[in-house]
C-alpha cells in the first residue's frame, strides 16, 4: 500500500514537475501547439499535419522566429479519440502555455475542443474542408467552406459536362449530410426533379461497395448524363474506387467528383482505372507557380522522401501559420484578443499563385480548383474560378442558416447575427 | 466536330477500300497545335488531325489519350515525354525517335478533360473498326457505341460485313443500333435499331433506350414518333426484366464474394482462437502483416524484375504466410505460452500486442495509405452480355478463400501435425503422455493460424486499405465469424462466413448497409440465444471446460 | 479461495460493520477519496492560482474524469471479477448514461444554440428536422433524465441478460455476444437519422441545473459528485460481494453447473449482478459527460470496452479498489505519454499490457499482496493481513 501512495505522490509530483517546466520556459520562446492525431484512424491523414506544421516553424526559425524569440513546437497524440482532443488541448493551453493551436481534422474533434478555446480564449487554426454552419471567435477556418468546394464543382458538371441526374453519396457524418443538403436545395433551385437525385450514405470504413456500385451503374443508366458527387471519408474510398474501376465505371461515363480525396488519398491506389475522375480543392500538388514549387522542395527536403505528396490541408496550414505570423508582428504581441483583432484583414501568399486574406468571418478567400485524376496520382486542373471565392459559413441554401452572417469586428463581434432580425443570436424564434 | 469526322470517315473508308492509304505532307503543327487554345483548342487540333486520315496520327492521338504529349516551354513544340525522376524525356510524337531529356519545368503537359478523352476515344475507335485484332475491333465497336456520329455508319456496315467473329460483330449491330436510332431520319429503321438493341440486355442499352423515353419538365415526351416511342418502351421492358433477373445472380455474388472475404479473415482465428482457444486479439495485426508484406513484395519486384509483377501475389502468399508465421510462432513462444489455462488473460497480452504490432508498422512505413498494385490478370471484370459483372478480383479471392480451407482441412485430417495438433487440442495431458511435444506443437499451431491470417492479408490487400489499421477493421467481424460457426469447428466458420455474408448482402438493398450490419449483427445475438455454442456446437463432456 | 472462510459476516450495524470489514486497500482509497473531495476543490477554488498548491482546473477535469472510468471499471470487476461475466460490451451502458446524460445537457442549452431555437438542438436544425423526436421528451427535466441514466442501460442489461442467462450463453460466447450488442449500438448511433447526433454525437454544453459548466465551482462539484459515487459505487459492490448473495455469484464464477445442481437459480443472480452493473456504469457515463463535454458513439466502439476490461486486469481482477486503481493509473499513464511521447506512447502502453500479464498475473493488487505475504508490508500492517482480502 505504500507503495501505491508512493506512485500517486509520484504521478502527483510528475504533472507538477512538467507544469512548472511548462511555465518556466515560456518567457524564451513561444510555442504552438499541433493537434493531430499520431494514431488511430485518423494518423492517416493528420500525421502529415502535424509534420508540415514542424517544418514550417523551422522554416521561420530559420528567419529568425517572430518578435524575436524561436518559436517552439509542442506536438501531443489526441489518438483519434474525441474527448481526448478537449483534454489535450486543455493540456496545451494551460499545462504548455501555448499561443496558438494548429490541429483538429474531423468535425467531431473541432466540436470537441471548441467550448476549450472559448473558455480559455486561445486560437485555434483549422486546416480541413468542413460542413460550415460555424462561426466562432477563437477558430480561424482555413479549410475550404461548402460553397469553396461543393457548389463550383457541380456547377463545373452541370454547365460544362451537361450533367442531369446526380448520385449524392457519402460517409454518414454530419459533413457529408449537410453537403448533400445543401447541394440538394442548390440542384432543386437549378430545376432537377427529385427522381434525378439518389442520395446514399454508408458507415465510416465501408469496405464491401459491390452493390452500392452496381446501384450507381443502374441508376446512371436513366438515359441521362449521370455524375456522383462524393463526400466518401478518407478510409471508405480506396475500396470505393476499386470496386468503380473494376466494374468498369470510367470517368467519361458516370464521373465522380470528391471532395475528400486528395494526393494524400490516392498514394494508397492504383490511378490507372481512375483518370478523369475529379476533385474539388483550392490547391492541387501540380499547379505550376513557383512558390508552390519551393514548397514542394522544402517539404521532400523536411521529409526526406522525394515520394511524399502535398495536398490541400497541407496549404491550408501553410496560409493559416502565415497568417498568425503576420497578425502576431501587426499586433506586436501573442495575446490571444490582440491577435484575433489583428488577423481579419490579413492577407498571405497561398501556393496557387494569388493571396488569400483572413475575413471579417474567420474564414479566408480561396480559388477553387477543380481537377481530374491522371495516372501518376495527380491532379490536373480542368477548371478553376476567374476569381478568390470567399468562405460562406451560413449557407444561403439551407433555411434556416440564409439569414445568419458572421462578423468577428467591432462593435458587431457576433458568429450568428440575423440580418433579418438585427440580433445577435441564430435565426430566433 | 461532327464535320470533320465525317471527313475522317470518309477518308478511311475510301483508303482502306483502295488499300492505299492517304499520308498527309506534314503533321507537325496540327501535333503542335495541340498545346495551343486550351480544352477547346485541344478540340480543334485533335479533329484536325483526325480529319487527316493519317495513320501517323494514331500514336500521337494515343499519346495524348494517355496524358503523355508535352509542350516544350522554350519552342512550343510537342513531344511525347517519358517521366525519369524530375526529368523529361522527350521523344518524336510520330516517330517515336528520341530527341533530348529536359527538366521538368522545362516542358508543359498537354491536358486532356473527360470530354477530349471521350473524343479521342472515338476517333480511335473508328481507326480500329477494320484493325485485324479482334479485340481492338471489339473496343472500337464499343467506342463507337459510346460516341454515335451519324456518319460511323457507313464505316460499320463495312466493317459488319467483313466481320468474322460472331462475338464483334454483334457488338458492331449494337453501335450501328445507337448510330442509326440517334441519326437517322427514317422511322422504320430507327424502329429496327430499337428492336436491335432490345435483344442486348446490359445497363449502357438501357441508357440509350431509356433516353427515347425522356420527358421535358412538363412532361411531354421529346421523341416526337409516338410509334417509336412505344417500340422502344416494349424493349427496354424485355431488356429491364432480364436485368432484373442477373441482378439478382449478381446479388448472389457479392454475397459470395462478402463471405469468402469473411471466411478468409476468419480462418486464421478459427486456428487460434477456436482451436487453442486464445482469445487473440492481434489476429488482425498478423492480416496487416500479410498485407505490407505484399507491399514490399512488390516493391522489390517494381525494382528488381518489373516482368514478374503479375506474379506478385504468388510470391506474397508464401512469404505472408511466413512473415506472420514467424510473428506468430514468436508471440506464442515468448507470451502466450505462459497463459495456458488462462484465456481471458491472452486477450489483455494480445491486446498490447496488437497496439505494439500496429505501432511498430507505423513507425516502418508510415501511417499513410500504401499502393498495392492489381496484376492485369486480377484487374477487370468478367462481363456477361446479359449484363452480369463479375469482377476478377472478386472471383479471385473466392477460390483462394476454398482453397485455403480445403488445404488446411487435409493438412489437420491426414497429416501427422494435424494428427497431434488435434491430440494437444482435445488432450493435452493425455497426448503428452504419447510423447507428442506439445509446447512444440503449440508453437507450431499457433504460427499456422497467423500464417493462414497472413494470407487473408495479402488477399485483403486487392480490396481494401493498406494501412496499420487493416486489420482493426476486421477483427471484430472475425470473432462474430467463428463464435457465430462454433468455436472450433472449422466447418461452422465456413457456414459461419457464408451465412453471414451472404444474409448481409441480401439486406443491404432493402435496409441499407449500416442498418442491414446493425441486423445482422442483432440476428447473432438472438441465435446465440437459440444455439448458445453456435451452429456447429462440440458435443460432449469438453464443453463444459 | 483458502480466505473465503475469514470473511466476517455482516453485523447488524450495516455500514459499520461493512467498512470495517473492507480491506485495508479499500479502506485506503476511500480514504484517498474523502481527501481528495475535500481538498481538490479548495486548493483549485480557495488557493490563488500563483502559489504552488494549486490544483488547476485542467487537472480537476482530468481527476473527474479518470473517478468516472474507475467507476465503470468497478461495475466490470463486480460481474466478471465475482461472477466470471467477462462483459466486452460495459462501454453500452457507460454511452447509453452518457447520451441520457448528454440530451439533458442538449435541452438545457435552449434558445442559446448557434441557430437559436428554442427546442430543437443544433444539429437537429442545420438537418432540417421540423420537430423534436418523442424520445426526447422529458429530458428537459433533470430527475426525469437521471432516471433516464440508471433506466436506459439498466433496461438493455436487464432484456439482454434475461435472454443470454437463461439460455446458458457462457465464456466467449457471452463476452462476443457483448461486444455485437455494443458494435450494433455504435453503427446505430453513428447514423444521423437515429436522432442523435450522428458521429458529433451531443457537444456544446452550456449548464448542468443552472451551474456554468465552464466555471471551476462546476467543476468542482462534479469532481465531488464523482468522488462520491465512486465511493457509494464501492460500498454497494463491497457489501454484495461480502453477502451470502456475493459467495453465490463466486460460487457460480468457480462452478456454475454445481451451483446450478444445487438447486440455485443461477440465471437471477447473474441478472441481477449484470444489470446492476449496468446502471454503476451508466452512472459513471452520466458524470463523465459534463466533465469531458461531448459525448459521441466512439464510447461505443468494441475497443474501449475491451479497455475497461483490461484496467481492470491490470489492477486486480476480482478485488473492486483494484479495478479503480487499474483505471486511474492506465488513464493517466495514457495522459501522460500521449503528450511526453507522443509518437512512441503506443509501445509503452502495449509493453505494459503485456508485461501486466506475464508478470502480474493477479493486477497490482496481487503484486502488493504478494509483497505482504512476504512479509516486506506485512511486517508493518501484521502478517496476512493483505491476504485476508475477498476474491481469488
Amino acid at each position: 500500500m505504500k507503495q501505491l501512495l508512493r506512485n500517486t505522490i509520484a504521478g502527483a509530483a510528475m504533472i507538477g514537475a512538467s507544469l512548472s517546466a511548462g511555465l518556466a520556459q515560456a518567457e524564451e520562446t513561444i510555442k504552438v501547439g499541433i493537434l493531430h492525431s499520431l494514431s488511430g484512424t485518423m494518423a492517416i491523414s493528420e500525421t502529415t499535419l502535424k509534420d508540415v506544421m514542424l517544418m514550417l516553424i523551422e522554416e521561420q526559425n530559420k528567419k529568425g522566429g517572430l518578435l524575436g524569440k524561436k518559436l517552439e513546437p509542442v506536438v501531443v497524440d489526441p489518438a483519434s479519440d474525441w474527448p481526448l482532443f478537449a483534454e489535450k488541448a486543455r493540456e496545451l493551453i494551460s499545462v504548455n502555455d501555448v499561443s496558438a493551436v494548429f490541429g483538429c481534422w474531423t468535425s467531431v474533434s473541432r466540436k470537441s475542443v471548441l467550448p476549450v478555446f472559448e473558455e480559455l480564449n486561445s486560437l485555434l487554426f483549422y486546416p480541413v474542408q468542413y460542413e460550415g454552419e460555424e462561426s466562432q471567435r477563437n477558430v480561424f477556418y482555413t479549410g475550404a467552406a461548402p460553397n469553396q468546394q461543393a457548389i463550383p464543382a457541380v456547377d463545373y458538371l452541370m454547365n460544362e459536362i451537361g450533367v442531369k441526374r446526380w448520385v449524392l453519396a457519402g460517409t454518414d457524418y454530419v459533413y457529408p449530410r449537410t453537403t448533400n443538403k445543401i447541394l440538394e436545395a442548390y440542384l432543386k433551385a437549378k430545376g432537377v426533379a427529385a427522381d434525378d437525385i439518389m442520395i446514399n450514405y454508408t458507415p465510416f470504413g465501408h469496405s464491401d461497395w459491390q452493390t452500392i456500385v452496381s446501384d450507381i451503374k443502374k441508376f446512371g443508366a436513366g438515359g441521362k448524363k449521370t455524375a456522383v458527387v462524393s463526400t466518401i471519408n478518407g478510409d471508405a474510398n480506396v475500396p470505393f474506387y476499386k470496386e468503380l474501376g473494376n466494374q468498369g465505371i470510367n470517368a467519361e461515363d458516370i464521373p465522380v467528383v470528391a471532395f475528400s480525396v486528395g494526393e494524400e488519398e490516392l498514394a494508397g491506389l492504383d490511378t490507372a482505372p481512375l483518370v478523369g475522375h475529379l476533385a474539388a480543392w483550392n490547391y492541387f500538388q501540380s499547379v505550376d507557380t513557383d512558390v508552390n514549387a519551393e514548397f514542394i522542395d522544402n517539404w521532400h527536403a523536411f521529409i526526406e522522401d522525394d515520394k511524399r505528396v502535398t495536398n490541400d490541408p497541407m496549404e491550408a496550414h501553410y496560409i493559416g501559420f502565415n497568417m498568425w505570423v503576420k497578425a502576431v508582428e501587426k499586433a506586436g504581441t501573442t495575446d490571444a484578443d490582440a491577435v484575433i483583432d489583428a488577423i481579419v484583414g490579413v492577407s498571405v501568399p497561398n501556393l496557387s499563385g494569388g493571396y488569400s486574406a483572413m475575413m471579417p468571418n474567420h474564414h479566408i478567400t480561396k480559388p477553387v480548383l477543380i481537377g481530374e485524376i491522371q495516372e501518376d496520382g495527380q491532379f490536373e486542373t480542368v477548371w478553376e474560378t476567374s476569381g478568390l471565392v470567399v468562405g460562406d459559413e451560413w449557407s444561403d441554401f439551407l433555411p434556416d442558416s440564409k439569414d445568419l452572417i458572421a462578423d468577428w469586428r467591432a462593435p458587431l463581434s457576433c458568429g450568428n447575427f440575423n440580418a433579418k432580425t438585427g440580433k445577435c443570436g441564430g435565426k430566433g424564434s | 466536330m461532327p464535320r470533320c469526322l465525317a471527313y475522317l470517315t470518309v477518308l478511311l473508308v475510301a483508303g482502306l477500300l483502295a488499300a492505299a492509304p492517304l499520308r498527309a505532307a506534314d503533321l507537325r503543327p496540327l501535333i503542335d497545335n495541340l498545346a495551343n487554345g486550351g480544352f477547346k483548342g485541344t478540340a480543334k487540333a485533335v479533329d484536325e488531325l483526325a480529319a487527316t486520315g493519317d495513320p501517323d496520327a494514331v500514336p500521337v492521338l494515343s499519346a495524348l489519350l494517355e496524358g503523355a504529349l508535352y509542350q516544350r516551354k522554350s519552342d512550343k513544340q510537342v513531344f511525347r515525354a517519358e517521366k525519369a525522376g524530375r526529368e523529361l524525356k522527350l521523344f518524336d510524337a510520330v516517330t517515336g525517335t528520341p530527341v533530348e531529356t529536359v527538366a521538368k519545368r522545362a516542358a508543359r503537359k498537354v491536358k486532356v478533360n473527360n470530354r477530349l478523352r471521350k473524343q479521342i476515344r472515338g476517333a480511335l475507335g473508328t481507326l480500329t473498326l477494320l484493325s485485324p485484332d479482334p479485340d481492338q475491333r471489339r473496343s472500337g465497336a464499343d467506342a463507337v457505341f459510346k460516341t454515335p456520329a451519324p456518319e460511323n455508319a457507313v464505316l460499320l456496315r463495312a466493317a459488319i460485313a467483313k466481320e468474322t467473329d460472331e462475338v464483334v460483330r454483334r457488338r458492331m449491330q449494337r453501335a450501328l443500333a445507337a448510330v442509326t436510332l440517334r441519326h437517322d431520319s427514317d422511322s422504320t429503321a430507327r424502329i429496327a435499331a430499337v428492336e436491335t438493341l432490345g435483344s442486348f440486355t446490359d445497363q449502357d442499352v438501357r441508357g440509350v433506350l431509356s433516353a427515347v423515353l425522356l420527358t421535358d419538365r412538363d412532361g411531354n415526351p421529346l421523341e416526337a414518333d409516338a410509334e417509336l416511342r412505344a417500340a422502344a418502351s416494349a424493349a427496354l421492358a424485355g431488356v429491364e426484366s432480364r436485368l432484373e433477373f442477373w441482378s439478382a445472380a449478381e446479388s448472389v455474388f457479392h454475397g459470395l464474394s462478402l463471405s469468402s472475404v469473411l471466411l478468409l479473415a476468419a480462418i486464421g482465428l478459427a486456428i487460434t482462437f477456436g482451436v487453442m482457444g486464445v482469445i487473440n486479439m492481434a489476429h488482425g495485426e498478423m492480416v496487416m502483416l500479410g498485407a505490407y508484406t505484399t507491399f514490399v513484395i512488390q516493391e522489390i519486384i517494381r525494382a528488381s524484375h518489373p516482368a514478374l509483377f503479375d506474379y506478385s501475389l504468388f510470391i506474397a502468399i508464401p512469404a505472408a504466410f511466413l512473415v506472420a508465421g514467424t510473428v506468430g510462432v514468436g508471440i506464442e513462444r515468448g507470451v502466450i505460452r505462459f497463459l495456458y489455462g488462462r484465456p481471458l488473460e491472452t486477450l489483455l497480452a494480445t491486446w498490447g500486442l496488437s497496439l505494439i504490432l500496429q505501432q511498430t508498422v507505423r513507425s516502418i512505413f508510415g501511417p499513410t495509405n500504401k499502393e498495392v498494385g492489381t496484376p492485369s490478370w486480377m484487374s477487370g471484370a468478367l462481363e456477361f452480355d446479359s449484363g452480369l459483372v463479375l469482377t476478377y478480383n472478386r472471383l479471385a479471392i473466392i477460390f483462394f478463400a476454398l482453397a485455403v480451407l480445403a488445404v488446411l482441412m487435409l493438412l489437420l485430417r491426414y497429416t501427422a501435425f494435424g494428427l497431434r495438433m488435434r491430440a494437444v487440442t482435445q488432450n493435452r495431458g493425455m497426448a503428452s503422455a504419447m510423447g507428442i511435444r506439445t509446447g512444440q506443437i503449440d508453437a507450431l499451431t499457433f504460427g499456422l493460424g497467423s500464417g493462414i491470417a497472413g494470407m487473408a492479408g495479402v488477399a485483403l490487400s486487392q480490396i481494401d486499405n493498406v494501412s496499420p489499421n487493416l486489420g482493426q477493421a476486421y477483427i471484430v467481424d472475425s470473432f462474430m465469424v467463428v463464435v457465430f460457426g462454433g468455436v472450433g469447428n472449422l466447418w461452422g466458420t465456413f457456414f459461419g462466413g457464408m451465412s453471414l455474408g451472404l444474409v448481409n448482402k441480401f439486406l443491404e438493398p432493402y435496409a441499407g448497409a449500416v442498418l442491414g450490419k446493425i441486423l445482422v449483427l442483432v440476428a447473432i445475438i438472438l441465435f446465440i440465444q437459440r444455439r448458445p455454442r453456435g451452429l456447429f456446437a462440440l458435443k460432449g463432456r469438453a464443453v463444459e471446460n | 479461495m483458502s480466505s473465503a472462510a475469514h470473511i466476517p459476516e455482516l453485523r447488524t450495524g450495516p455500514l459499520s460493520g461493512l467498512l470495517l470489514s473492507l480491506p485495508l486497500g479499500g479502506k485506503i482509497m476511500l480514504g484517498l477519496l474523502a481527501l481528495a473531495a475535500l481538498l481538490v476543490p479548495l486548493l483549485n477554488l480557495a488557493v490563488p492560482a500563483d502559489s504552488f498548491f494549486h490544483v488547476p482546473a485542467y487537472m480537476v477535469a482530468l481527476l473527474g474524469k479518470y473517478l468516472c472510468y474507475a467507476l465503470l471499471a468497478l461495475s466490470v470487476d463486480l460481474v466478471w471479477g465475482f461472477c466470471g461475466i467477462l462483459s466486452l460490451g460495459h462501454g453500452a451502458f457507460f454511452g447509453l448514461g452518457g447520451y441520457a446524460m448528454g440530451m439533458y445537457l442538449m435541452r438545457q442549452i435552449g434558445p442559446r444554440g448557434v441557430y437559436g431555437d428554442p427546442l430543437l438542438p443544433d444539429f437537429m436544425v442545420f438537418l432540417n428536422w421540423q420537430e423534436l423526436p418523442w424520445f426526447w421528451y422529458g429530458f428537459d427535466m433533470f430527475p426525469f433524465a437521471m432516471v433516464m441514466v440508471l433506466l436506459a442501460p439498466g433496461l438493455l442489461a436487464f432484456l439482454f441478460g434475461w435472454l443470454a442467462f437463461r439460455s446458458r450463453v457462457t465464456g466467449v460466447y457471452l463476452s462476443i455476444i457483448t461486444q455485437a450488442m455494443t458494435y450494433a449500438l455504435m453503427l446505430a448511433f453513428f447514423r444521423n437519422d437515429m436522432g442523435f447526433g450522428g458521429n458529433n454525437g451531443l457537444t456544446d454544453f452550456k449548464d448542468l441545473l443552472g451551474f456554468d459548466l465552464q466555471s471551476d465551482a462546476t467543476r468542482s462539484g462534479l469532481f465531488v459528485a464523482s468522488a462520491v459515487s465512486l465511493a457509494l459505487g464501492y460500498l454497494i459492490c463491497a457489501a454484495i460481494v461480502r453477502s451470502k448473495f456475493g459467495r453465490v455469484l463466486e460460487a457460480i464464477r468457480d462452478a456454475e453447473s454445481r451451483v446450478r445442481f444445487l438447486g440455485y437459480r443461477v440465471e437471477y443472480y447473474k441478472l441481477f449482478v449484470f444489470t446492476l452493473s449496468a446502471m454503476m456504469a451508466g452512472v459513471a457515463g452520466a458524470l463523465y459527460v459534463p466533465q469531458v463535454g461531448i459525448i459521441n458513439p466512439a464510447e461505443f466502439a468494441p475497443a474501449n470496452s475491451i479497455e475497461i476490461v483490461i484496467w481492470v486486469a491490470v489492477g486486480g481482477r476480482g478485488t473492486l479498489y483494484g479495478a479503480a486503481l487499474g483505471a486511474i493509473l492506465v488513464n493517466y499513464a495514457k495522459t501522460y505519454f500521449t503528450g511526453a511521447l507522443p509518437e512512441i506512447w503506443l509501445f509503452m502502453l502495449g509493453a505494459l499490457f503485456v508485461s501486466v500479464t506475464l508478470f502480474m498475473p493477479k493486477g497490482i493488487v496481487g503484486v502488493l499482496r504478494q509483497a505482504g505475504r512476504n512479509g516486506i508490508l506485512g511486517a508493518l500492517y501484521g502478517r496476512g493481513r493483505l491476504g485476508e482480502e475477498h476474491g481469488t
